[in-house]
């Protein structure tokens, strides 16, 4: 891994000016990646319909300083794996040099990812294709108005998750999907979150170096969907490593490592619940301690199950 | 003349053996009946090393006209092959790919659409994605699908034209039935197609290339439809041109239309794809008994060649307007409709009846011809309406 300077150094492949909400973390997500494809690799990006792509190529205006390609909401990984094969294909016809490096990622949010986009994926992650998948997870369908998906957590508000007298917001878990795509048993697998940037470049780094699919679902939370000022996305995106809420692994050729969150620093989940206007409703008018119980509940199962996912199959 | 193998084959091999010869960059295919045999003898022919083709095999068709969207971009040759569920699913794909302009090469075994389910051939599959943007084939034989096949590679990659190519053909009728057939050298077609040169590819150009961008301001979108319109509208010299370039190589005739006898017929069928043979049977018999009838049938359905289907009729007394689909709460079929649209500015009304007829590959029979030339007779003589008939069916109507 480089240091800050050199990072700084990659010329950046989303550029500035394009039309994401300040405190986005997309486009901090983004960025990020794309370090870790590094410093002259040709990359061509795909994007799945959503916040992002309609932000960043807005014709006839591009942000892209790579070639990119969108085509539906729910394909993005076949489509990458389109432009995968051809580059092959080329090759193999003396059309395109042997030699030539090309990196192939593809952006999705959740619901492009867990949801409509699952077959695509999961086929392309089947067939091998060498390309890096990315999940930018922020829990809900944020572009078309914050409805909920397969990764909105458990009693969070949502449009299509309302809370009322009857019902307190989502009443399903999200899906575990890191886990679901490592079950391909792809080179690399990994969790990543926008708050540790280190981590998630050297992750990146890692999905871009292996042959054959790597996939990255990386916390980038919505201050529109989530409901918190645009100044606090990195510090909600810190907050929910030290509550345990999304924890930090990976699956690197089958062997699962975690950053684990040291015991003296781990907070409640509460204080990430109460950061966030979609789960104001555990709290007033009068407070739901059950409820809140039952998340930290379910939490600290995940993380256990993480850890001991990594101690079994670790080192 | 280059030399042709002579062979037994049905559409399927045909289609298979087409694509071997223009060899495309990448195929993304997904099984699905009457087509499936396309894709496996094309992966035989990958997996023998016959060709260079990145062979992708997808998990669904909406996903294999994604893929072939994304490698299409790329400046890469591409096709694919699909029938019926397949199609339908690709739907949303179908106006993307045409939107961005991506010369992909399709071949469809045209087959019934769900429900009920049903395997056999007729045109629902085709006539729901008529309207996407892509140039549509009809072949009646498997030579025929085989010719189709090539000239397709030609025109969709024609700079003047960069529009995905449906090829179809009747599923079982023609994609299974044995014919004697004709197959070119590979050398001879190699040099016919050329390769695919990409205006702006998205690898291994100069600089980076945006694809699929969000048009939602400023008009872009309008603009850009009216330019996809544009484009599919004045394809058809090419087509002509190129048809004309591959007949001269093959010795076989190419026509947008395939107008048999019917300069001075006064019964005319117009039709689409494998049936026509038996609308020709019943015509020659027809013509030997001193009547006087023909058959106009459309070897290109979109764009739709309406001046030459005006043409073709301009002297009948009675037509007969044969669809092998339904459009349901429509006045008439699509073919109906077309046919129609395209005579309305005729001068002069002549009397039309549409039939829907073989609707999941129900037979169509000589005498289900013999029946429709002896309704134009008395639908001339001012003895029967005009309306929407159902041909075979036990229903009364």
């Amino acid at each position: 891994m480089a240091n800050i300077k050199e990072y700084s150094e990659i010329p950046e492949r989303l550029c500035g000016g394009h039309r994401l909400c300040g405190g986005c973390g997309a486009s901090v997500a983004v960025r990020q990646v794309m370090m870790g494809a590094g410093k002259d690799t040709e990359v061509v990006a795909g994007c799945a319909t959503g916040c992002l792509e309609v932000s960043t190529t807005a014709l006839p205006y591009s942000s892209w300083n790579c070639s990119f390609i969108h085509n539906a909401f729910e394909n993005v990984a076949a489509t990458i794996s389109g432009v995968e094969s051809a580059v092959k294909g080329l090759k193999r016809a003396g059309k395109l040099a042997r030699d030539k490096q090309v990196k192939f990622v593809a952006f999705a949010g959740d619901g492009g990812t867990y949801d409509i986009g699952f077959q695509s994926l999961s086929g392309a992650l089947e067939r091998g294709h060498d390309f890096v998948f990315v999940c930018y997870d922020n829990g809900a369908y944020m572009n078309t108005g914050i409805q909920r998906s397969g990764a909105t957590p458990h009693y969070a508000w949502a449009t299509t998750s309302e809370t009322g007298k009857a019902i307190p917001g989502k009443l399903q878990q999200r899906k575990d999907l890191t886990s679901i795509v490592a079950a391909h048993r792809i080179p690399y697998a990994a969790q990543a979150s926008i708050g540790d940037w280190k981590d998630l470049v050297s992750k990146a780094e890692k999905a871009f170096a292996v042959e054959g699919p790597a996939f990255l679902n990386v916390l980038a939370p919505c201050p529109r969907g989530w409901r918190y000022d645009g100044s606090q996305t990195i510090a909600i995106s810190k907050l929910a490593f030290q509550t345990k809420f999304w924890p930090l692994f990976e699956i690197d050729h089958g062997k699962w490592s975690m950053k684990e969150v040291r015991e003296a620093k781990v907070q409640p989940v509460e204080e990430f619940l109460e950061a966030q206007g979609r789960y104001k409703h555990l709290f007033k008018p009068t407070k739901r301690q059950d409820l809140i119980d039952q998340i930290q509940q379910e939490v600290d199962a995940y993380y256990d199950y993480i850890k001991k996912m990594c101690d079994t199959f670790g080192e | 003349m280059a030399e042709q193998k002579v062979l037994a084959a049905n559409g399927n091999t045909m289609v298979a053996e087409a694509y071997r010869q223009a060899e495309p960059d990448v195929v993304a295919a997904y099984p699905i009946t009457p087509q499936t045999a396309i894709v496996e003898q094309f992966d035989k022919y990958v997996a023998e090393g016959l060709v260079h083709t990145e062979f992708v095999p997808v998990e669904s068709e909406h996903s294999s006209m994604s893929a072939c969207i994304g490698a299409s971009t790329t400046g890469a040759r591409v096709a694919t092959a699909t029938a019926s569920q397949g199609l339908a699913l690709m739907y949303e794909e179908l106006h993307i790919a045409a939107g961005m302009r991506c010369p992909i090469v399709m071949a469809n075994a045209n087959r019934a659409i769900s429900a009920p389910i049903n395997i056999h051939g007729d045109h629902s599959d085709v006539m729901g994605a008529r309207d996407a943007g892509w140039i549509i084939f009809f072949a009646e034989t498997a030579q025929e699908a085989y010719d189709n096949t090539l000239v397709s590679f030609r025109v969709a990659e024609d700079k003047d034209v960069q529009l995905p190519v449906m090829t179809t053909m009747d599923g079982f009728i023609t994609s299974h039935a044995m014919e004697r057939c004709e197959l070119m050298d590979d050398a001879t077609v190699a040099d016919f197609l050329g390769t695919r040169t990409a205006r702006e590819p998205m690898v291994g150009g100069d600089h980076p290339v945006s694809q699929g961008m969000f048009a939602s301001v400023g008009g872009a979108y309008f603009n850009l439809k009216q330019g996809e319109s544009l484009a599919i509208d004045s394809v058809k010299p090419t087509i002509q041109r190129i048809g004309e370039e591959w007949a001269k190589i093959c010795g076989r005739p190419f026509s947008l239309v395939d107008a048999f006898e019917c300069e001075d017929a006064d019964y005319i069928i117009v039709i689409l794809g494998s049936s026509a043979g038996n609308a020709r049977a019943v015509a020659r018999e027809l013509r030997e008994q001193g009547v006087k009838a023909g058959v106009l049938r459309l070897k290109l359905y979109r764009p739709f060649p309406a001046a030459e289907v005006r043409e073709g009729l301009k002297n009948a007394k009675a037509i007969a307007i044969m669809d092998r689909s339904d459009s349901f709460g429509a006045q008439y079929a699509p073919l109906g409709e077309d046919v129609r649209c395209a005579l309305y500015p005729m001068d002069g009304h002549i009397p039309t009846r549409d039939y829907i007829y073989g609707l999941g590959g129900a037979d169509v029979t000589l005498d289900l011809m013999r029946q429709v030339y002896s309704e134009l007779q008395e639908l001339a003589a001012g003895k029967l309406d005009q309306g929407k008939h159902y041909l075979g069916t036990n229903k009364a109507q």
